[in-house]
């Protein structure tokens, strides 16, 4: 079975063919670019269906040899190989899912990226099967390897097709991102060196079955677990990212294109909470009692520095930015509440934030196109012009402030849920974050669709007189305006632009409404999970 | 004097056809008129060491065996780091073949010869079982590497460059030699395996200690590491571009033969003082730890700061070093296996970035790191294997950079007690090198380009470029490769005479 490497590695054939294709041909290097994504997108709805039929998906797991690092004597013959290995399970399915998603509605949002396209869609496909590989390497050498795919695809988006500041926002996701994968790495290298291997399953055996013992290659002791996992938490805290390392995080959702932040902040910090629940949780159960509260303390803090500071934003890329670091508290807190409603909580919760994030972030790529500007001050009444526009953007808002029905919200009570089981007064401060998160979203949304700008002088389109200002700034689009009606220069949504979000709604209301959709691959995951927690 | 002609002159071979070839080069470039090109001399030269390279890949299955009194080793050390000492000198005269400096420069026949003999002087410091001629194939590989660093006879960072050389150098002999003297008057034999053999039976740990730190000293000049690297970025800068590569990449290999040959071979028995017994050699961890932290703080740090290519990547192979003497701070089983794997991988990675910036001081006569803004744009290829060795220099997976590097951190943290700390400082020194390597990247793929587009990459350059691009490739994607041929040295397990 080759299916999961087919999985990871199939955008790699439109890399490949992309690079035949002349720079200046945009709109071939447009189709290939989203045809590329479609392959991975097929392969895992057909796994999800697939594994919802029951189908067990072990059956997928896949290994070949790789390299072996040492044969000495005093060694076992399975010692220090590391193999090429892939399997997933539930909990990395869904996450593949989201991936594989989101990497096709990003690419069919790339259509408004204009420069140096082919370029551009060469590292988008580098980016997803980095993505893909993260949620599909069943061993820790190959799940590093296929995050730095993703870092250095990631400088090079931010750094080449970002905003004004582009290289200083690609550095410091290079240098916060680097040293949280440096720490991971020793850390990887101490499992492995003491181990001898790198093999999730393997490791899981050789560190909690007492038979095994025997067979480390030097001791690991209670202590010593405790740092790894420390390590391990700090590292994925700096990717996540927990409060005193977010600063990386608001340069990369400012500066970055805005499909690009799709995929960052509907994939890429996931991965932080994938980490989290795999190897934390997974490996370290024990250990990990004793961080819980510190996790769900910093959890808190995210979600209300986050928030208070999202009230402040009059940009409106800050204001996601500042709410994506909120949102990630909750997953935090869904993990520190360490039981079963916590830790399903902050897998909803990453899934929901994901599909949020991306919605808002496509909606924001258009209002970089059409106003040249995301200044909260300087624009109002967008409803007018752009009424299915600002349509979707109410419902981004209401899905990101949790209104019942919507993803956001499951997500969010299924973790203070959790939260409030064991750490009731924790959870009751926490809780403060979701009334800021109402006002915040909404008032930044408001403002852009009902509101008047502040700035009057510099607004892009004057409440009471449309046409003012509008035509000098904004470059309309001529071709297709079937859907939006032109006014005063501004295009509302269009089809091709309608699709992603349309699809995006839908997945929210989904998963919104009928949560199963996601809790069942989930179930045997999370259940293994509690048994090794003990509780 | 009868044994001495019945000895087996054949495991000699690669050092016999490294060395006809320079007396022949020599003699050709005498013979030649002036007016001819000597390309075609650096063209044999590179054969030579390519052939001299089968040879030793041909002597890998024999045992280890020792000739002409125990002077000459041929263990499966001194094949695997022969080899890739040979690699790296066949790669740099590729460099030399192609080097037109812009002020004209006639006398690339020596620069061909000078680089075989020293390369034959690394060749036989990793073949050498005696103090003596480790001291001399270390002379023969130094005194040519100062003439090396000279060859721009009339360009003033060139003489700068070989002065600082031959100055730094000399202090460093002198130390080393010092440090020798200590070991003979201790045990009276110039043999490494006698001297590890007597040093057990005597009783004087602190003269013992001194002499390694004494030896250790002087061997840090030729690794370029702390308190000894002051001369590398000026001889890397002042020096020609192939003679830069030489020096980053053959000369530090052999300095870390000469580390592990000299210190490992008669300290790794020898008494220590104090309440571990165990030995000299791991007694003296804490010093060599430090050693190595120091050099990949100051390395990596400093290069930040660096606006001429060859002083970034000298500033580089600095941290580098540091990197491989916390390998060897490791003292773990994994230690030379894990040197071994980085010296090879550190070969391919840096003799790939030097050939590019070779070409590109050819053709604009200047290595501001400027000359590489918006290379992408009109040389993408060359553009994307630079940035390919640039990420492998920084240790990013899916090249081989990476591989090596987890091999090393392995070792830190293998044994028990692990280095966490020196791991720790690694692990932050890896993420600082990577705001010099990605600016070069910056500069590559980002920036508008300034100079007049480069021509195409000559032959010998291009030849070289692809071999490390391929080698950086496949140990980052295959590591199988490298590791299967390392697992027929056995793990050195007759290292030790």
């Amino acid at each position: 079975m080759m299916f999961l490497s087919l999985l990871v590695f199939s955008p790699l054939l439109g890399i490949v063919l992309l690079m035949f294709v002349r720079k200046t041909d945009e709109r071939m290097i447009q189709w290939l670019g989203t045809a590329a994504t479609v392959p991975p997108l097929i392969l895992a709805l057909f796994a999800f269906i697939q594994s919802g039929r029951g189908f067990r998906l072990e059956r997928l797991d896949e290994a070949r040899d790789w390299v072996r690092l040492a044969d000495l004597p005093f060694l076992t013959d399975a010692a220090y190989v590391i193999r090429y290995e892939l399997g997933i399970d539930g909990l990395s399915l869904v996450f593949i899912v989201l991936t594989a998603v989101l990497a096709t509605l990003a690419a069919l949002a790339s259509m408004l990226v204009k420069t140096e396209k082919k370029g551009y869609f060469l590292w988008l496909l580098a980016l997803e099967i980095g993505m893909l590989g993260v949620f599909s390497a069943a061993n820790f050498v190959w799940f590093f390897l296929f995050l730095e795919v993703t870092l250095v695809a990631m400088f090079l988006l931010v750094g080449k097709w970002g905003g004004f500041e582009r290289e200083r926002a690609a550095y410091s996701y290079l240098l916060y991102n680097g040293l949280g994968s440096a720490l991971l790495l020793v850390v990887i290298a101490v499992l492995l060196a003491r181990t001898g291997t790198a093999n999730f399953a393997l490791l899981h055996e050789m560190l909690h079955n007492p038979a095994a013992e025997g067979q480390l290659i030097a001791p690991l002791t209670e202590e010593g677990r405790r740092w790894l996992l420390g390590g391990l938490l700090l590292a994925f805290a700096v990717k996540l990212p927990a409060v005193p390392f977010h600063r990386w995080l608001i340069r990369v959702h400012v500066e970055a294109p805005p499909p690009v932040v799709m995929l960052h902040a509907g994939v890429l910090l996931k991965i932080a909470a994938y980490g989290m629940i795999r190897f934390g949780v997974g490996l370290f159960p024990d250990e990990f009692r004793s961080f819980a509260g510190v996790l769900a303390l910093f959890g808190v803090i995210n979600v209300l520095y986050g928030a208070l500071l999202a009230l402040r934003q009059r940009e409106l890329k800050r204001v996601l930015a500042y709410s994506s670091v909120s949102h990630m508290g909750v997953v935090l807190i869904g993990l520190g509440a360490l039981n079963e409603a916590g830790i399903q909580g902050a897998i909803f919760q990453s899934v929901a934030h994901g599909l949020i994030s991306a919605l808002s972030f496509l909606l924001v790529g258009v209002l970089t196109h059409r106003m040249g500007t995301t200044d909260i001050n300087r624009l109002g009444g967008l409803t007018k012009a752009m009424p299915l526009f600002s349509g979707y953007l109410l419902t981004a808002a209401l899905a990101l402030l949790g209104l019942p029905g919507l993803a956001g919200f499951v997500g969010e009570f299924t973790s203070f849920l959790g939260l409030f089981q064991t750490k009731p007064a924790l959870a009751a401060v926490g809780a403060l974050g979701l009334i800021f998160a109402a006002v915040y979203s909404l008032k930044a949304v408001l403002d852009i669709t009902f509101g008047r700008p502040r700035d009057r002088q510099e607004a892009v389109m004057g409440w009471r007189e449309p046409q003012a200002s509008a035509v000098s700034i904004c470059e309309p689009q001529t071709s297709g305006a079937s859907l939006g009606e032109p006014q005063g220069g501004v295009v509302d949504l269009q089809g091709k632009e309608a699709v992603p979000a349309f699809i995006l709604v839908a997945l929210i209301v989904a998963v919104g409404v009928y949560p199963q959709l996601l809790a069942a691959p989930l179930t045997a995951v999370v259940e293994t999970m509690m048994n090794g927690l003990g509780g | 004097m009868n044994d001495v002609w019945q000895s087996d002159w054949s495991m000699m071979a690669p050092e016999w056809i490294v060395l006809a070839a320079a007396i022949a080069l020599l003699v050709i470039d005498l013979a030649l008129p002036s007016d001819r090109s000597r390309r075609p001399l650096a063209w044999g030269a590179a054969a030579a060491a390519a052939l001299a390279m089968i040879a030793t890949a041909a002597m890998i299955p024999a045992g280890s065996a020792s000739i002409l009194h125990d002077t000459f080793r041929l263990d499966a050390f001194a094949k695997a780091f022969k080899l890739i000492l040979l690699a790296g000198g066949a790669l740099a005269l590729l460099l030399v073949a192609e080097w037109a400096p812009k002020e004209g420069s006639p006398h690339r026949g020596e620069f061909a010869y000078m680089m075989l003999f020293a390369l034959l002087g690394a060749m036989m410091m990793a073949s050498s079982g005696d103090l003596l001629t480790l001291f001399v194939s270390l002379e023969l590989l130094s005194v040519s590497s100062y003439i090396l660093a000279g060859l721009r006879k009339t360009a003033p960072a060139s003489n700068e460059a070989a002065l600082k050389y031959v100055i730094n150098g000399g202090i460093a002999t002198a130390i080393m030699l010092f440090g020798m003297s200590y070991l003979f008057g201790l045990t009276g034999t110039t043999n490494l395996g006698g001297i590890a053999r007597r040093l057990q039976e005597t009783n004087e740990p602190y003269m013992l200690a001194l002499a390694f730190l004494l030896l250790l000293i002087g061997v840090s000049f030729k690794l370029a590491t702390v308190p000894f690297h002051m001369w590398a970025p000026d001889v890397y800068e002042g020096a020609p571009v192939p003679a830069t590569a030489f020096f980053a990449v053959v000369s530090k290999t052999a300095g870390f033969v000469l580390l592990l040959r000299l210190l490992v071979t008669i300290f790794a028995a020898a008494p220590a003082e104090g309440r571990d017994p165990s030995s000299l050699l791991l007694s003296m961890q804490p010093v060599i730890t430090v050693l190595a932290g120091l050099t990949m703080i100051i390395g990596s740090v400093v290069a930040l700061r660096q606006r001429s290519l060859k002083r970034l990547l000298a500033y580089s192979s600095i941290a580098h070093a540091g990197y491989l003497l916390a390998g060897f701070a490791a003292m773990s089983w994994a230690m030379i296996d894990s040197l071994w794997m980085y010296l090879l991988v550190y070969t391919l990675m840096n003799i790939g970035a030097f050939a590019i910036i070779a070409h590109i001081v050819n053709e604009t006569g200047s290595d501001d790191l400027d000359g590489l803004a918006g290379l992408y744009r009109h040389r993408p290829l060359l553009a994307v294997a630079l940035g390919l060795f640039l990420l492998s220099l920084a240790g990013i997976p899916g090249t081989a950079g990476f591989i090596a590097k987890l091999h090393i951190f392995i070792g830190l943290v293998v044994t028990e007690p692990g280095h966490y700390v020196l791991a720790a400082v690694m692990a932050i020194t890896t993420v600082i090198s990577y705001v010099y390597y990605f600016n070069l990247i910056v500069q590559l793929f980002f920036r508008p380009t300034f100079t007049a587009p480069l021509g195409r990459l000559p032959a010998g350059l291009s030849t070289a470029v692809v071999l490390c691009a391929l080698g950086t490739l496949a140990i980052g994607w295959a590591p199988g490769l490298a590791y299967d041929m390392l697992a027929q040295f056995g793990h050195f397990g007759d290292f030790l005479p």
